[in-house]
């Protein structure tokens, strides 16, 4: 399901089984590993390729891969480690589990590349709770892996050594979070951890440790065979690449699309087959349920990349990208998903796990005819004493969509409360 | 260095403090409910938001460091902001009825909340409603909801604790602080708990409800359990002990008390408590005036002195008694001409008695305390005395620790404590024991032995490191900076006391360590200081129980739980003429005593103990003495009076105190060192290597935390405890199958002409061999020595 100038990640999908070491091999698979293990690059040499790609972490955050690494202490004794974040909770978003579903072995390259240019032995990949297939998939994927010498010691005859394990979690969103993530790999409450320390200084078991999204590492090895300009030009300036999107929502044709950075939403609506039913498009979601709506007009107008929906007022974040048509009440929208921050708050930080019930609870009683005017401009405020008030993001992503819905369809709200029912 | 300022206040700290710890030096206060400095940083509860030059949000004071040139703004229009905006989300779920809360008037969140909270509140949903919990009999968890979910409580236990006993569950609007699945808190150091928790949600259970806090008057006082003299706030109300809390000192307990200190204080309103003269007339037990009761007791020990001589007068008292009462009691004793007294009263091994301590560096030694055995001439032999050998501060310093024969968590809470945050910052603790009880820290080497071999394990490491082996325990010794090896109560209650001390001793010195012992009692420091010591003329504790005296004076006593041997302590009593109890309860002694004389517990009395680091702290009392008890020392003092022995005349307890330290030097005085070497004392007390075909077994008795004095058997909270169950007998999974027993079945043990019934145990940490059967609880103390063979039958 890609297009432009051809995938970068989702590169086996023509493939009857698309996630065979057999057909990854195909399409140029684990080149780029033996070309850096046998041409033994100097890692300084990678950092600078994934600089110049302008690879930013898909996770949601958008930080740049290269410098992410490149914090990582080199000269560090003892154990240090990577770790995938495939725990892909944010609503809307699924592109991580058909990367592991349809080419895992683009993970494990990636991974590879990542542990030999941070010096790193052991590597984890944390797997969202309910995806069970694709872990066993994933697992399935490191055997192969491992019998062909991509994995273990004495990789491609190398003395490079670099294992992989993957941990299947529990179903938390919260865990998504980086350092929940590496608490709940230790066996601990997935609760995130107060930063600083970062993870680079300290991180998994209180050892330096790298962590990136699934489709951030899947990119490494694309980069490191072609070119980090390459990838570079493939997007934008400043968002390199390819990006996969996970279109939800009212569209005739849901699903993941890999295009190009930059690609305008009107081709990525008509991609996915345009607004069900010849609906009216209402409002969109870009980047997953935590980054603030924009109605439909401003959308048609904005390009895929990380500035210009910033520009546009919401952020690029997962990918995901949620399209409404007018059927949709935005009172009803904005309970549930306020519904989901109340349920998946850790409940260790004060604003967060106090704040994101109370949001909820304002939104439910709108939503069933008993708002109050001043309901609005209170849910304004708790969310400023909610967002940047937090030990994680969960915060701030249960409070942005609230202030986007209310920026852009505060209308729907008064009519809401004022007529007990429903503007559309 | 950096330096920064704080709502324009200049200050200097070094790198990395917290800002919310420079505040405080800068005299600035920063809201705050998580943060505890003793705790690692949570940062939760978000109320110490303050603003920060260039920072574009508000930051929490504590968790963030300073950086030189570091601007902050504690009370400006965002931080304001930020800490009100987080007060309120604190109070939407929390309880509004602080008039109803046991925490009223000593909550953090009610007083945060008058400075930061608004007076209506914009949450008009339904409050959340947080189960109560039963989490054991002294800590209260019935007011979950007012719970802020800082993760004090949480953190206590694992940090400092060393087990994580409470835990956050759930996630969300949902967390709920509670035990794993329903079990309760079982630390001995969980009362911190109720300190730590800011809010209402954890109280103490016997306090609960008892009384407000600004009903009570706070008095100083010291702990009389553990030698460590922790720093007790005494709680009082219409002449009530009803609630007893820390008073913070670095140097000793911190800002913690072990839940012993805490909690004992029920003890002292027991109704056991002794509150009139008592005499048996006719076998019949009469209340009587205090000078009936004080001039029977005189012309009784006039007569035995007159008739059977006064070597015939022995005396007993616990290391628990005041420096004041030890003091006194000596001097009596010695006024009437007998030098049998002595407070060692669980200790086995007297060989140590009389030989020659290290000798002292500066010849003009101060004169010494009167009865005590000082020669003239420059190189005279010191006095041995025991104690720590270091300060506690230097004791949290050491980095390599050889800890022999202790029970450390239950004898000593707070010191283990200590030791825990040392091993954290990277100290190695080896243990040589007969138990190998879980101190909840790292352990590097271990050599968990029978009684009997103790001093042969001892003697191996002493043995490794004159041979600097770099393996196990004596590797581990030599590679310290600062090594310390420690005698615990075990060590030297043990039949080999001397031995195992000298080879400790030796151990030291080859390590370039510091040696010493971690002392069993409140005072047993003090109780040397006082001299309540046979010296070379007199009999000690154990001699005075195996060849019976005519008469004994028991202060604060309870012979069938406080002596090594309760069975010939037992049975001296019975057969003794004249048995005075000095003493706060009505205890054992009705069925042997003569004279039961009401003394006043410590918090009726002012005193002094000496700490096991030889602290001197004196203190008054906190109440008055309960009907008609008497301070002990004034009891003395009326009868050294009535005896004719001069030196009783002084008029407080500080005039007592002043004579008996008078003389002393207490830096000098203190003396662990050994100048002669002990042989190899009677091992035959110790008990049999290996079981003999009749299930002989080595007895190991520990004295269970809540047995250990009187207090704080009648301490009812307590003894509702884990700690305080009934005592079992332990034994080696391989033992109990031999003797066909199956773990909880009961079996008989038996000692000289007694036996009691226990139910049984297996342990296989336990040495083969050996029995675990603990000490000074009623249900053994028909039982004999607490080290020695004894029999083990199936019941
Ligand atoms: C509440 C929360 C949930 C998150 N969930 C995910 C997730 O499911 N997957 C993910 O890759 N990153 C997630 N993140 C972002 C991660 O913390 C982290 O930034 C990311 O894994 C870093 O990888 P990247 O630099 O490659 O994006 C989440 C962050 C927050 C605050
Ligand atoms: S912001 Fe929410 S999810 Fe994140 S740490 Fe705080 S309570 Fe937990
Ligand atoms: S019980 Fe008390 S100490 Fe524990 S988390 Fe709740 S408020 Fe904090
Ligand atoms: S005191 Fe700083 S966040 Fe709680």
């Amino acid at each position: 399901m890609s297009l432009g100038s051809g995938p970068v990640i989702y590169t086996t999908l023509d493939f009857d089984q698309p996630w065979t070491l057999e057909n990854y091999l195909k399409v140029g698979g684990y080149q780029a590993l033996r070309m850096v293990l046998t041409e033994k690059i100097p890692p300084e040499h990678i950092i600078a390729e994934v600089k110049t790609s302008a690879l930013r972490g898909r996770g949601g955050a958008g930080f740049p891969t290269g410098l992410k690494w490149s914090f990582m202490p080199r000269n560090y004794q003892g154990d240090k480690y990577i770790v995938c974040n495939t725990d892909e909770g944010e609503p809307g978003t699924c592109k991580d589990w058909d990367i592991l579903r349809y080419n895992p072995h683009a993970l494990i390259e990636g991974m590879a590349i990542a542990a030999y240019t941070m010096a790193v032995k052991t590597g984890y990949n944390y797997v969202h709770g309910e995806i069970f297939e694709a872990y066993e998939r994933m697992e399935a994927a490191c055997e192969e892996a491992r019998a062909a010498g991509y994995l273990g010691k004495d990789i491609l005859g190398t003395d490079f050594e670099f294992d992989l394990h993957n941990h299947l979690g529990y179903g938390a969103y919260v865990c998504g979070e980086e350092t929940a993530l590496l608490e709940s790999i230790e066996g601990k409450k997935g609760q995130p951890r107060y930063k600083p320390p970062f993870p680079a200084s300290f991180g998994l078991y209180g050892k330096p440790t790298t962590i990136n999204n699934t489709e951030t590492f899947s990119s490494i090895p694309y980069i490191i065979r072609e070119g980090g300009q390459k990838f570079l030009e493939l997007g934008r300036p400043n968002s390199g690449g390819t990006k996969l999107f996970s279109v939800s929502g009212h569209v005739n044709n849901p699903g993941n699309f890999e295009l190009p950075m930059g690609t305008p939403f009107r081709k990525l609506l008509e991609l996915a087959g345009g607004v069900r039913n010849g609906h009216k498009l209402k409002a969109v979601i870009p980047g997953g349920s935590s980054m603030p709506v924009l109605p439909g007009e401003i959308m048609m107008e904005v390009d895929m990349d990380y500035d210009s929906i910033q520009k546009a007022g919401s952020y690029l974040g997962s990918g995901a990208v949620i399209v409404m048509d007018e059927t949709v009440c935005m009172v009803r929208a904005l309970e549930r998903l306020s519904y989901f921050y109340y349920e998946e708050s850790c409940g260790q930080c004060t604003p967060c796990r106090e704040g994101t019930g109370w949001l909820y609870r304002i939104v439910h009683r709108i939503e069933h005819g008993n708002g109050k005017p001043e309901d609005l401009d209170l849910l304004l405020e708790l969310c400023d004493n909610i967002a940047g008030r937090t030990i994680c993001a969960l915060g701030d992503a249960a409070a942005w969509p609230v202030q986007g819905m209310l920026k852009h369809y505060r209308n729907e709200f008064e009519y809401h409360i004022e007529h007990k029912k429903c503007m559309v | 260095m950096a330096n920064i300022e704080i709502d324009g206040k200049q200050i200097e700290v070094e790198n990395g403090c917290t800002v919310i710890e420079a505040a405080r030096r800068a005299g600035v206060y920063i809201p705050h409910f998580c943060y505890h400095k003793k705790l690692s940083i949570a940062a939760n509860c978000r109320m110490c938001l303050v603003q920060i030059e260039k920072a574009p949000k508000p930051m929490p004071a504590c968790a963030t460091t300073v950086a030189e040139g570091m601007k902050v703004y504690t009370a400006s229009e965002m931080a304001v902001k930020a800490q009100k905006g987080v007060m309120e989300f604190l109070l939407i779920n929390h309880p509004l009825d602080c008039p109803i809360c046991d925490q009223g008037g000593e909550c953090e969140l009610q007083d945060q909340a008058v400075g930061y909270g608004s007076s209506a509140s914009r949450f008009h949903e339904e409050k959340r409603v947080v189960l109560h919990k039963d989490i054991g009999p002294l800590v209260s968890a019935e007011e979950m909801s007012r719970c802020i979910n800082c993760t004090r409580c949480v953190r206590f236990g694992q940090e400092i604790a060393g087990q994580m006993e409470l835990g956050q569950a759930f996630r969300g609007e949902h967390a709920e602080i509670m035990t794993f699945v329903n079990g309760s808190v079982n630390s001995e150091l969980s009362g911190n708990m109720i300190d730590i928790c800011p809010v209402g949600a954890l109280t103490s259970k016997p306090f609960r409800y008892t009384a407000r806090s600004w009903e009570l008057s706070r008095r100083r006082s010291v702990s009389p359990h553990d030698s460590l003299g922790s720093n007790l706030a005494v709680q009082v109300r219409n002449n009530r002990v009803m609630r007893v809390l820390p008073i913070e000192n670095e140097d000793i307990n911190e800002c913690w008390l072990s839940d012993k200190d805490r909690f004992s204080y029920e003890g002292l309103n027991s109704n056991e408590r002794l509150t009139r003269p008592m005499l048996k007339q006719d076998g019949k037990w009469q209340e009587v005036e205090w000078q009936t009761a004080l001039e029977f007791v005189a012309n009784g020990l006039r007569q035995i002195k007159d008739g059977a001589g006064a070597e015939q007068i022995g005396a007993l008292a616990t290391p628990h008694s005041t420096l004041e009462e030890l003091y006194l009691l000596q001097k009596l004793l010695r006024g009437i001409g007998s030098h049998n007294v002595d407070f060692r009263l669980r200790q086995s091994d007297f060989s140590a008695d009389g030989k020659q301590a290290g000798t002292h560096p500066h010849p003009n030694l101060p004169p010494e305390g009167e009865g005590a055995t000082v020669s003239s001439d420059g190189g005279e032999p010191r006095q041995f005395l025991p104690w720590l050998g270091m300060s506690v501060a230097d004791l949290g310093k050491a980095d390599r620790l050889l800890i022999i024969g202790s029970f450390l968590r239950k004898d000593h809470p707070l010191l283990a404590q200590r030791i825990r945050q040392a091993v954290k910052k990277g100290a190695q603790v080896s243990v040589i024991h007969s138990t190998d009880d879980d101190l909840l820290m790292n352990v590097a080497h271990k050599n968990i032995v029978a009684p009997n071999a103790m001093a042969d394990a001892l003697a191996q490491v002493a043995q490794d490191v004159a041979a600097k082996n770099n393996a196990g325990i004596s590797g581990s010794l030599l590679s310290g900076e600062r090594v310390v090896v420690l005698l615990g109560n075990f060590a030297q209650q043990h039949p080999q006391a001397a031995q195992l001390q000298s080879l400790a001793q030796q151990i030291a010195a080859a390590t370039n360590g510091k040696f010493g012992f971690l002392g069993e009692a409140a005072n047993s420091v003090g109780a040397y200081l006082a001299h309540a010591l046979p010296g070379t003329q007199g009999m000690n504790a154990a001699t005075m129980l195996s060849s019976p005296r005519k008469a004994y004076i028991l202060l604060n006593a309870e012979p069938e739980l406080d002596c090594a041997n309760p069975q010939q302590a037992m049975a001296a009593m019975q057969a003794a003429d004249l048995v005075v109890a000095i003493s706060a309860y009505k205890h054992h002694a009705v069925d042997y005593a003569d004279v039961l004389l009401p003394s006043a517990p410590f918090s009726e009395t002012s005193g002094t103990f000496v700490s096991t680091e030889g602290r001197v702290q004196s203190f008054k009392g906190a109440v008055k003495p309960q009907g008609e008890a008497r301070p002990a020392w004034k009891i003395l003092r009326v009868l050294g009076n009535l005896l004719n022995v001069s030196g009783f005349d002084q008029d407080n307890s500080e005039a007592v105190r002043d004579a008996a330290l008078a003389s002393v030097n207490i830096v000098e005085k203190l003396n662990n060192i050994l100048n002669e070497n002990v042989g190899r004392a009677m091992p035959d007390a110790v008990g049999e290597a290996h079981p003999t075909k009749t299930g002989g077994f080595q007895r190991i008795a520990e004295v269970p935390i809540y047995s250990a004095d009187a207090v704080v058997r009648r301490a009812a909270a307590l003894q509702k405890t884990r700690d305080a169950a009934v005592p079992r007998a332990a034994m080696h999974s391989a033992e109990l199958e031999k003797l066909g027993v199956q773990p909880g079945a009961q079996v008989k043990l038996s000692q000289g002409q007694c036996c009691v019934y226990l139910y049984a145990d297996a342990d296989d940490r336990l040495p083969k061999g050996a029995v675990r059967v603990a000490a000074g609880h009623a249900a053994t103390a028909d039982l004999g020595a607490m080290f020695g063979t004894i029999t083990v039958e199936r019941a």
